[in-house]
């Protein structure tokens, strides 16, 4: 009986051995080839995005082979993955992508305070005016008091009504807050009239706005440049490989010159980026009007280097802090430290975890790429 | 050990359930050991100490609204599988008129058959459009998702009696509801209590589903929210409190069902 026992023992952890050497297989494969040294074979990337007016461009940069043509002049080889949001900040915080795109909101929260240190390698735009607080029957903010109010939790839209709500001279408590998914938002708010105000994103407000008896009270381009949208990418990884950045920005910038000028490729790229985001050309314009598009390499390396992005990001730590977003057991709103170009630092010296870098977006204003 | 007519002696017999359990939280330690040498603050596996705190302050110190979140989520989803269940029940007597009656059986089998195919969280947006987005939209996806399970199951028990019985109790005199309750339902219900038992992880399924979508308590809703900031160290003590949960009552009710139908399998 003792015999027997013994071989159950054996069989199970014959079994378990055998899973986990499965699995080391598997990572020692990837490492192998994001870190080959030296030898001809391309290193891989993977880049993780999803669906936003501000990010379509990499899907056209990938589409078009913009993307391909940058990779191949740094002898890379980059995937362009498209995930919904928040898995893709959870695969790359995981380490299943090297490079994601995420508001600075969640770069903060998410990679940075998951000790994942990041690079704000591009400044792609700010949102002014994609997200908003819609209501119906006129109500204004004064009015939200004691109100349900349909958001996702912890959310820029979160953000978005804390501002307004402060700047109201209101506060959270004063409000009640059911956290609503995203998938439902917008149809569970235009069928039912009961509910009162929404706070969501585009191109849900977009949908949500052509209802009759909705208004928007307050949008982010009433708070303009708080909530930004950046491409991040792991910072061992940009050190190790800065062509990555390179290629990113090369690609990048190509794709926004397309954008912002008159070509004949210019309406080929919007019809693939609308198509891709799921929308006619129109609608996607009509995102883009409030999508504030740095398409000037120059301007985001400005903005970069300004004082005023340290003051933007002081109010989304502190959002982050006061809701346990930085951990719930962190115990300042320093305990995260931010870098800036400019050299400032906010926050713990000795933690970095966030760094905005404008040698990137730089490179391509002076067109040295 | 692959002899059918084995019988594991009585140490054995305690060890070996335990086994299984033992490995994998020492596999899971050893992992999350491994990503904390790489990464000292990472949050996606977290430490075993990380988890018993995160349980903590959920568990024993109120948050910033003042709630004890981990009870405020267990009795808001409490409820609502309460109230689940109290139309779950009431499709074991649709199942059970279903098969009794003939004209009953024409009229509602199809349709039940087809209901029960309907994956309920396809219907999703339209429960959302339908009841909205408070406590009625969250029932009606359990007891939709579960429901037609019970009924069609209740029904096919129904069938399996065997003719013999009920025609005996006919020549006996009994009436029509003596028939059904006191000869059929009697003889049915042990079954139909284990197939709701084992339907169970269903019900929490659809729970989980309907409070990720919006709540603002429960502890599928807490789950969704505090991904937002990948607090692992809350999920998963919270996943295995509710499988806890869900395994207790499982084991109540089938200690239950094994001693108040004793003459079952005699």
């Amino acid at each position: 009986m003792n015999m027997k026992f013994n071989s159950t023992v054996l069989l199970v952890f014959a079994l378990l051995m055998a899973a986990c050497s499965a699995d080391k297989k598997q990572e020692e494969g990837t490492e192998a080839t994001t870190e080959a040294p030296g030898t001809e074979e391309k290193k891989k990337f993977t880049v993780a995005w999803s669906i936003y007016a501000g990010w379509q461009p990499w899907d056209y940069a990938d589409q078009s082979g913009i993307l391909k043509k940058w990779a191949d002049k740094y002898n890379l080889d980059i995937e362009l993955v498209k995930m919904d949001y928040i898995p893709s900040i959870e695969a790359y915080v995981a380490g299943q992508a090297d490079a994601c795109v995420m508001t600075n909101m969640e770069a903060l929260d998410m990679p940075a305070a998951s000790g994942v240190t990041s690079t704000a390698m591009i400044l792609g735009d700010y949102s002014n005016g994609n997200d908003a607080i819609l209501t119906r029957d006129g109500l204004g903010l004064a009015d939200l008091k004691g109100k349900e109010i349909n958001l996702v939790e912890m959310s820029v839209s979160h953000y978005l009504l804390s501002r307004a709500l402060e700047m109201n001279g209101l506060r959270e408590e004063d409000v009640n807050i059911v956290n609503t998914g995203d998938s439902d938002i917008a149809p569970a708010f235009i069928a039912n009239t009961d509910q009162k105000a929404v706070v969501t994103w585009n191109p849900l407000v977009m949908e949500i706005k052509k209802e009759t008896g909705v208004s928007s009270i307050f949008s982010s381009a009433d708070i303009p440049e708080e909530v930004m949208d950046l491409m991040l990418v792991k910072t061992k990884v940009l050190e190790k490989s800065p062509e990555l950045g390179k290629a990113l920005a090369g690609a990048w910038y190509e794709v926004m010159h397309i954008m912002s000028s008159e070509e004949e490729k210019t309406a080929e790229a919007m019809t693939i980026m609308s198509e891709s985001a799921g929308c006619t050309v129109e609608e996607y314009k009509e995102q883009l009007n409030t999508t504030a598009m740095f398409y000037d390499a120059q301007k985001a390396v400005d903005y970069y280097q300004g004082n005023t992005i340290t003051e933007k990001m002081d109010y989304v730590r502190k959002f982050c802090f006061e809701h346990g977003l930085l951990g719930e057991g962190a115990q300042s709103v320093d305990e995260i430290g931010i870098r800036y170009p400019n050299g400032s630092t906010q926050g713990d010296e000795s933690n970095i975890q966030l760094i905005f870098d404008a040698t990137y977006m730089e490179m391509a204003a002076k067109n040295t790429l | 050990m692959f002899d059918i007519r084995a019988t594991p002696g009585k140490s054995v017999s305690y060890l070996l359930p335990v086994l299984p359990f033992l490995i994998s939280i020492l596999f899971y330690i050893y992992a999350s050991g491994e990503r904390h040498k790489e990464n000292p603050k990472d949050k996606l596996v977290p430490t075993v100490g990380q988890m018993a705190k995160g349980f903590g302050r959920t568990a024993f110190e109120p948050d910033r609204k003042g709630d004890y979140r981990l009870w405020l989520d267990t009795w808001a989803s409490t409820k609502r599988i309460a109230i689940s269940m109290v139309f779950i029940f009431l499709g074991v007597f649709i199942g059970l008129y279903m098969g009794m009656f003939p004209y009953l059986d024409k009229l509602l089998h199809t349709f039940f058959l087809f209901f029960d195919k309907i994956p309920a969280l396809a219907v999703l947006p339209i429960l959302f459009i339908v009841f909205g987005l408070g406590e009625v939209s969250k029932v009606a996806l359990i007891v939709i998702g579960v429901l037609p399970t019970i009924v069609l199951d209740t029904y096919i028990r129904v069938k399996a009696v065997p003719k013999e019985q009920v025609i005996k109790a006919m020549t006996l005199n009994a009436s029509t509801q003596e028939i059904v309750y006191r000869v059929v339902f009697p003889k049915i219900i042990p079954q139909v209590l284990d197939t709701i038992r084992l339907n169970f992880k269903a019900v929490i399924l659809f729970l989980i589903a309907g409070e990720a979508l919006a709540a603002t308590a429960g502890l599928g809703y807490r789950i969704f929210v505090v991904r937002r900031y990948i607090a692992m160290d809350i999920i998963i003590p919270y996943v295995i409190w509710i499988s806890l949960l869900a395994f207790m009552v499982d084991f109540g009710m089938q200690r239950w069902i094994k001693y108040r139908y004793r003459w079952l399998n005699k």
